[in-house]
Parts: structure tokens; sequence; C-alpha cells
């Protein structure tokens, strides 16, 4: 289970770092949302993995760490707000300019784009 | 319990949604709530930076749950400084944007700039990595909105770019946190602090892989060069009290690195001893040196100032990379002294827009006003170069003084000086351009020098971008109490650097921040009845000895 859950992660952050780096902005969104997931899976990792054990402490013997799972739920409500804030400006940048690029335009129209 | 360290986080928390929900449509009630609230918080920090300056640990526990199970909010002589410097700072900016109305462009910027206020403020004053980590999207979530406040395509297009770089340092940030939560099974920092130390030398690649990972995230945040293509773009385009709050921003970054690589992975913990300092000198003498550059290079002002805001994170990261308390202290002082400069020069950068079509570094006709803000620029970028006399230069020479002490002194004295020749150049031809050659312009209006006011309002007509022709005696008087606030950072230079050491001596001897944080009793871990202790004991935090006997009673 370790191994598949690890290889997950690899492949969700591997996939989502190339995806980060493409030139537009609707692959790099997804980018960013895979490396989301990759990153909540990592953080719920990070307090082992314990399977059919309770996340507080009873009398039983085994349980499961529960600070991870608040942890990810901080993460992911963050994550979405925050993936819904990129989306709404990546819109507007895309309907104001006409263009998704998301790096900085070519010098030679930098001048005139200067006062906005 | 003392709640005054609080309240820099919840009168802004507070104080946000009240002017969305009660003042939406009246800038004028939400311009009063806003300098209000800033005003109390100065006095507030100013009390909570009193109240620190002996030496004093406070310490709030949320809930009133002790330190590793709840979340704490810690108030030392370094918090407690950048939240008056932060409060101060807002002050200005927020008076600025009143001045100048550019509040008034676009909807929710008080709303927008009180949550940002309380990001900060919580950045600053919590004792909790993952806190921080949420602080510090609370600030970037409202810095997102008030980067894109008043629109234009070019702006919003830095603000994805802005946007989605910050997203990919939080990930890093939460990665980060994972993997320190791995090691040690706590985030809280005074704990952290005891676990690593405990940690067994033989298996040290995990926390070292953490406390690698946890200062790029936080170099991202101080734009330290590879990590710094974020900000030129996004601090030029962003507003310009935007940028000027912004200032302190990156500082939260900078503080975030000596808060956590003193206390958590000090200079002398084994496990990490030696990985940040191989690192974090060569890239802070790197962007010291490419931020004076692109001063020299830039072609636009915003810009010039962006790259000055680079350089001068790169003098702050020099210091702090010596991680010795002189290094440290140095680097507090350069941190106010960089905050004020730079949030002043880039409000007089806005300033300088007025009456011209763009900020381009050629020469314009000359605008009124205008020997006014090249009074300003003069001197905000005297001490931004860090000439004498302003404060710059006696940060400049503590930083060189600090570097005594260092293998790298030859490359500090080095890079400082050179940089700090180039970034004069820098600047002075940006101020020769902008302001002096404006006067040989030959007015392409008709009639030329003689008819003096007439030319003025053709060319008003023409260049009436931004709306503003003569900036407004507030605008004026909001830059100039930054400048006042730079001759008194160099007039009080000797109380201040005394207070900046004793800060430094505070963060190399923590002992008195954790015993604070971990000793003293919240809910549970007083006395109470049996059954909670039981549970309590085995929950894996085996270094929290919960029930022992000698009570440090409450450091507040």
């Amino acid at each position: 289970m370790e191994f598949l859950v690890a290889s997950a992660i690899g492949v969700m952050t591997a996939g989502g770092l190339y995806l980060v780096l493409r030139l537009r902005t609707f692959p790099v969104i997804m980018g960013m949302s895979l490396l989301t997931y990759a990153v909540n899976v990592f953080l719920f990792a990070s307090g082992r993995l314990t399977i059919g054990a309770p996340p507080i402490l009873t009398d039983a013997e085994r349980y499961t760490d529960p600070l991870p799972q608040a942890l990810v739920l901080t993460a992911i409500v963050i994550s979405f707000g925050m993936t819904a804030v990129v989306v709404m400006i990546a819109l507007g940048a895309y309907l104001g300019a006409d263009d998704d690029h998301v790096d900085d335009p070519a010098p030679a129209k930098d001048g005139s784009e200067g006062a906005s | 319990m003392n709640h005054w360290i609080i309240a820099p986080v919840v009168l802004p928390a507070m104080l946000a949604p009240f002017i969305v929900l009660a003042a939406r449509y009246h800038i004028g009630i939400q311009r009063v709530f806003s300098v209000a609230g800033v005003l109390a918080l100065i006095t507030i920090a100013a009390g909570l930076t009193w109240q620190a300056s002996d030496g004093t640990v406070t310490l709030y526990q949320l809930s009133d749950w002790a330190a590793p199970f709840g979340i704490v909010l810690v108030g030392d002589r370094l918090s407690t400084m950048m939240v008056l410097l932060t409060a101060v700072l807002a002050l200005f900016v927020l008076l600025y944007a009143i001045g100048s109305e550019w509040d008034n462009r676009g909807r929710h910027f008080h709303a927008l700039f009180q949550f940002q206020l309380m990001g900060i403020m919580g950045a600053f004053l919590t004792g909790d990595l993952f806190n921080l980590f949420v602080f510090f999207e609370v600030l970037l979530i409202a810095s997102y909105g008030l980067m894109i406040h008043a629109g234009g395509h070019v702006r919003l297009r830095a603000g994805v770019q802005y946007v989605l770089y910050n997203l990919l340092g939080s990930t890093l940030f939460l990665f980060a946190l994972g993997a320190l939560y791995a090691q040690t099974g706590t985030l809280n920092m005074a704990d952290l602090a005891q676990r690593v130390a405990m940690i067994d030398g033989a298996e040290t690649v995990g926390i070292r892989i953490a406390s690698v990972m946890l200062l790029l995230v936080f170099a991202v945040k101080a734009a330290l060069v590879p990590l710094h293509f974020w900000l030129p773009s996004s601090y030029a385009e962003a507003p310009a009290p935007v940028a000027a709050l912004f200032a302190i921003m990156t500082k939260v970054g900078a503080y975030a690195i000596i808060r956590v690589y003193t206390l958590i992975f000090g200079p002398d913990v084994a496990v990490t001893e030696g990985l940040h300092g191989l690192w974090l000198m060569p890239l802070a003498l790197i962007s010291l040196a490419i931020g004076m550059v692109g001063v020299l290079a830039a072609r636009r002002l915003h810009r010039l100032v962006a790259f000055s805001v680079i350089g001068s994170m790169g003098m702050v990261m020099v210091s702090i990379a010596l991680f010795t308390p002189a290094g440290i202290a140095a680097a507090l002082y350069y941190i106010v002294h960089s905050t004020l400069a730079a949030g002043a020069l880039f409000l007089i950068t806005d300033l300088t827009r007025a009456g011209r079509s763009d900020l381009n570094l050629t020469a314009q006709p000359p605008v009124a006003g205008g020997p006014l803000t090249a009074a300003m620029f003069f001197a905000a970028a005297i001490a931004m170069a860090g000439l004498p006399p302003l404060s710059g230069f006696v940060g400049k020479l503590l930083i060189l003084d600090a570097g005594f002490a260092s293998g790298w002194v030859v490359w500090i004295w080095v890079v400082v000086l050179g940089s700090s020749l180039i970034s004069v150049v820098g600047f002075s031809r940006a101020g020769s351009t902008l302001f002096w050659k404006s006067r040989s312009v030959v007015v392409p209006s008709d009639v030329a020098d003689a008819e003096d006011s007439k030319s003025a309002e053709n060319r008003e007509a023409t260049a009436k971008d931004d709306g503003s022709d003569v900036p407004s005696f507030l605008s004026y008087g909001a830059v100039s109490g930054l400048l006042v606030l730079l001759v008194l950072h160099t007039v009080l230079a000797g109380p201040i650097y005394r207070f900046t050491e004793a800060t430094s001596a505070q963060l190399f001897a923590p002992s008195r921040y954790m015993s604070t944080v971990l000793e003293t009793k919240g809910k549970l871990t007083r006395p109470k009845p049996e059954g909670y202790d039981k549970g309590h004991a085995d929950d894996g935090h085996g270094a929290k000895d919960a029930g022992h006997g000698e009570t440090k009673e409450e450091g507040h």
C-alpha cells in the first residue's frame, strides 16, 4: 500500500509540475489542481498509513493520527478557494487581453502597455 | 490571560466584513473606519512592542489549549516589532490611497486592505507552522484582490502570474509541512525546536529535505533570486498603494526565515548544520547584484523600483545568511529601513505618473508639482541606494560590519559596495531623466514656454490617462510621512539598533520562548479530573511531560 500511495503522489506531482510549466492558463490551472491533489494525499500520508483504526483516542490499541486529517481539510478548503480565485482572474485576463498566455507579452509591446 | 496580543488579528478581521456589509456604498464611511482601524492597530502594536521590549514573551493560547495541541500566538520582540512596522506602513499607505482616490477606482479596497493586514499580523504573531501557512493564505488571497484592484488587462495578466506563482509556493509549503510532520509529529514551532534537536544523527534525510523545502517556500516569499520572477511584474503593475503595502510582504518571508532558522533549525542544530548557509549566502549576494543591475537596466520607473526591492531583499538576506547575532540585528534594522524606503518609492512612482502618459524613463514635459515630487524621489532614492545621510547608509554599514566575522567577508564587501554604486548610477539616471531633462524638452504644443498654463492644460488633456492631475495634499503628506520616518530611523539609529540587538539576542537564546510556549498550562494540562490525563499521556507526544510538578507561572 505504501508503494501505491507513494507512486500515486509521485505521478500526480510529476504530471502537475509538467502542466504548470505550460504556457497557457488552462493547463497551468489543471496542473495546479493535480499538485494540490498530490499534496493532499501526501499530507494525509504524513501521519503514517493506518487502516481501519479510529482517528480518536479510545481504549482500542491502534488509532490513526487525527491531525493530518484536520490539516488536509484545511488544505482542501484553501486550495479550492484559491483555484476558484485563479480561474476568475485568469478568465478576466483572457477576456481583457484576448489571449490566455501566462507569460509576459513581448517587450516591444511593453512600452505601449505601460500605463494602465 | 492577556488578550491584547490577538487584537492585531481580530480587529482587522472584524473590521473588514463590517466594511463590506455595512458601508459597502459609502466610500467616506469606509475610509473613516479603515483609518480608525489602522490607528487603533498602531496603538495596540506600540503597546505590545513596549510590553515585549524588556524581553517578556507573551503567550496567547487560543481556546485555552496548551501549546503543542492548540494553536498559540506568541509575542516576542521580533514579532511585535514587525507588527508595529506593518501597522505604521499601513497607515501611510492608506492615507495615500485615500488622497490619490485609488481606493475609489474599484470596489472593496478597504475591506481587502484590512484582510491583508489581518494575514500579515497573524503571520508575524503565530507560533505554529501550519497556522503560519493559513495566515500566508489569508494575506495572499487578500493580496490577489488588491493586486488586480481597478482592473485593466495588463494588471490582470500580472495578477495571474502572481497568483499562480504563489499557489505553487503554497503547495510547496504544504509539502514541506507534511514532510516536517512526518518526521517530528508536531508543527508547533517551539515543540519542533525541541524535537529536531533530538533527532538521531543517522536518520537526517527527511528532516534535511523538509528544512530545505521550507527554506525554498520562504525564499519565494522573500523573492530571493532564482525564485524572484513573480516580483517585478506584479509589483510594477499593482496599484501603487498596494505595491507599497506589498513592501512588507517580502519581509514576511524574511521574518519567517529568521524565525524558523534561528528557532527550529538554528545554527547549532547538528542535523541541518551547514545546510542552508551553503545556499543562502551566495543566493543572497546574487539577488543583491541582480536587483541593483535591474535598477540600472529598467526602462520604466515602476520596474526600477520593483528591482530595487529585490536588491534590498538581497541585502537583508545577506545579513540574515550570516546567522550571527550581529547579522540578524543588522538585518532587522535594514528590514525596517527597506520597508519604509520601498513603500515611499512606490508611492512616489505614482506621484510621478500624475500628468505623464506613462512611466517610461524618457524625458517628458514638466508637470505641476514636479519639483516637490522630484525632491521626494531624490530623498527616497538616497535612502534606497544607501547613501549618507539616510538610514540605508547606516544599515549597510551595520551589515558590512557584521560581515567581518564570516568567511564570506570579501564577497560581501565587494558585492554590497559594487551594487551600491550601480544602484546610485541607476537611480540618478532615472531621476535626472524624469525630472531634470523634462526642463529641456520642447513642449510639442504650438506655443511653447511663453504660455505655460495653456500648454499645461493641453498636456493634461492629452495625457489624462489616470484621471488625477496634480496629486492631492494628502498624497504628498503620506509620502513625506514615510520620508520623515526614514529620517527618524536614521536619527534614532542608536536606540533602534540597540532594540534590534536585543531582539537578535533573544532569538539566539530561545529557551525563554520555548519554556513560555511549552510549559504554560492550558485546558487539560491544568490539574483536572483523572479521566483526561490518562488519554492525554499516550498521545504520541512523548517529549511533553504533561503533568509535571513545578509550575512556571505564565509569562504574561
